[in-house]
């Protein structure tokens, strides 16, 4: 085949919009440190807060409810470790309500920090998901209780792009007096996230998922919310964040969710009709398949699909060669001996999640990448299955012993 | 700036990959004197070696295989295929994971496990083909031991964990579960822990 590549793998990261790096370029001679008072820090200073600024409109927020932070999984450990404190000082009551719930299907930057804090003295409560991956709000409403002092449940779903009801959910658990936490980074940017209108007291963004950098995230904290810093020794970030701030990567998210604002409503509709193609056009091609996640309360341009009889790494890499970038929920491509927990979790077996393949689209995906990705896919996955143990006759268990 | 490019696997394990060697076409094994099958799809990985046998002479002149797996699986029973054909059954038999492993160019340490169960069909394939010729008295059946009693750990599950990644004992309790009841079994594993890290990884 030709030189065609096709980046299929926008919920890993993003590349950087051109009039992102157009800015970062423009700012790389901005050196000063934002804490400054002289000239060089005050143009840094102002760059961080204009940045700050558009952050802030960007999701309803005022601009002081806004952090700057390192990462999307920095702002997810900040959110869980308040809320374990023996001191019960910076998050008033939280001594009294020692329980976290959170969700079986949240990014391993919220499971292993919500692991660790149970290995601290918290009660950690996970809720269950349907086959689509949505939470079940009748267990939740079980769960909930005047011990709980945080709920924190992802937005959208990075691999089957399920998206939950952040606004009902924030209203069950502020009734019970908790806080509400949601891991937006794989939605804002997608989908019109209003922090008002969710009502939740705490909300994560990551740059490089929205054609900003890496490097750099946000962490979104309600006014008047109490909050205790992970990283301390610094009054940067108003002392919520130590550490001089990243200011080249703020400058870039800045832009990035400026250009998301412009962008996004158009992208929605286009990203759903190569959905539908691709969708569509696997399920014409190729036999026994299913498709993972929810049929419509999903992110536009993220399609999961199981491929019976193959596994995952072999495919990637096959379509590697072919200049095509996807990602598997294989145990073998990450590197555990478990497959992805989140498609374990809607109740897809073990075969079906090492075969399973997700395809996320973006900004600049287009038709022709999902017809090359339609002429490439049947062959391969053809290819795969003709040496592949699944189909042997009379079973898989025919030719052993 | 680096150029995107470097496999995390060898050239050779690539070559393997993009070219595999003796795929089973189709699924009729009549033709062959001896198959073996070992792993399942919910692990994912699962390996069937087909061998043909020259009777007089001892030797396999044919392997063919089909595999459900990741890269390094595929690669692997390529490999091994290309491996066994002309040895004598007895020299296949005792073909070592880490033989191929070294075969294909090396394999990172947390893909071992994907070639050890490549051999472990083609033995399978060798006993089956004694099997059905009346050779019983030649089948070699893989000598496992249970070394932790209380758990039902085997010396074969250390050697896994240890493929797996296991480096320590707290490791290997981890990934077997072994000795969290009595215990009276650490000294041993220890033992087979440090023998299992010195075959396959030489430390």
């Amino acid at each position: 085949m030709g030189d065609m590549k096709v980046y299929f793998d926008h919920n890993a990261t993003t590349p950087l919009h051109p009039e992102v790096k157009k800015e970062m370029i423009a700012a790389m001679e901005m050196f000063g440190n934002p804490s400054s008072m002289h000239a060089y820090g005050r143009e840094a200073r102002a760059n961080v807060e204009a940045s700050r600024k558009s952050v802030a409109e960007f999701i309803g927020a005022t601009d002081e409810e806004i952090i700057f932070v390192g990462s999307g999984s920095e702002a997810n450990n900040t959110v869980l470790s308040l809320f374990v404190c023996a001191t019960n000082q910076c998050v008033g009551g939280c001594g009294m309500r020692s329980t976290i719930i959170t969700t079986r299907i949240e990014h391993p930057c919220v499971l292993e920090t919500a692991e660790c804090l149970a290995h601290r003295g918290a009660n950690v409560k996970y809720l269950d998901v349907d086959r689509y991956g949505k939470i079940d709000l009748d267990q939740l409403h079980g769960m909930l209780g005047d011990d709980v002092g945080l709920v924190s449940v992802m937005m959208a779903n990075n691999e089957i792009g399920t998206l939950q009801d952040i606004e009902a959910i924030t209203k069950m658990v502020h009734a019970s007096g908790a806080y509400m936490h949601t891991d937006a980074v794989q939605a804002v940017g997608k989908v019109p996230v209003d922090v008002r209108q969710l009502g939740v007291d705490f909300l994560t963004i990551s740059g490089h998922k929205i054609y900003g950098p890496k490097g750099v995230g946000a962490l979104f904290v309600k006014k008047g919310v109490s909050y205790c810093p992970l990283i301390r020794g610094g009054h940067q970030e108003r002392g919520r964040r130590a550490g001089t701030e990243n200011t080249l990567g703020i400058l870039g998210l800045g832009r990035a969710v400026e250009m998301r604002t412009l962008e996004m409503p158009e992208e929605h509709a286009r990203m759903l009709r190569l959905k539908k193609a691709l969708q569509e056009g696997i399920e014409a091609q190729i036999d026994d398949i299913s498709i993972n996640g929810h049929p419509t309360d999903s992110l536009a341009g993220t399609l999961n699909v199981s491929f019976e009889g193959v596994e995952g790494e072999a495919v990637l890499l096959y379509l590697d060669l072919e200049g095509i970038a996807v990602s598997t929920g294989s145990a073998c491509a990450s590197g555990s001996l478990d497959p992805s927990h989140v498609l374990m979790a809607t109740g897809v077996d073990a075969e079906r999640a090492h075969g399973s393949i997700r395809f996320s689209m973006g900004r600049e995906s287009t038709m022709q990448e999902v017809d090359y990705l339609l002429d490439v896919l049947p062959r391969t996955i053809k290819r795969i299955r003709n040496m592949s143990t699944a189909y042997v006759k009379g079973g898989v268990h025919a030719a052993s012993r | 700036m680096l150029q995107a490019g470097e496999w995390a696997y060898s050239e050779t394990l690539k070559e393997h990959f993009m070219n595999p060697k003796n795929i089973l076409q189709g699924e009729n094994t009549d033709d062959f004197d001896g198959v073996g099958m070992e792993g399942n799809l919910q692990c994912g990985d699962q390996m069937m070696v087909v061998i043909k046998v020259d009777r007089e002479k001892d030797v396999i002149t044919d392997c063919q295989w089909k595999t459900y797996g990741c890269a390094s699986a595929i690669a692997s029973t390529s490999v091994l295929s290309e491996m066994v054909k002309g040895r004598t059954l007895d020299a296949a038999f005792n073909i070592s994971p880490k033989e191929v492993a070294i075969e294909l160019g090396g394999l990172p340490d947390n893909k071992i496990h994907c070639s050890v169960l490549g051999d472990k069909a083609l033995r399978a394939a060798i006993n089956d083909y004694y099997t059905r010729n009346g050779m019983t008295d030649r089948v070699k059946k893989e000598q496992v031991k249970v070394i932790c009693q209380c758990m039902n750990v085997t010396d074969h599950d250390i050697e896994d964990a240890v493929l797996e990644g296991a480096r320590t004992y707290l490791e290997l309790q981890e990934h077997t579960k072994l000795g969290t009841v009595c215990g009276q079994c650490k000294d041993e594993a220890e033992v087979l822990l440090g023998k299992y890290k010195h075959i396959h990884f030489g430390v």
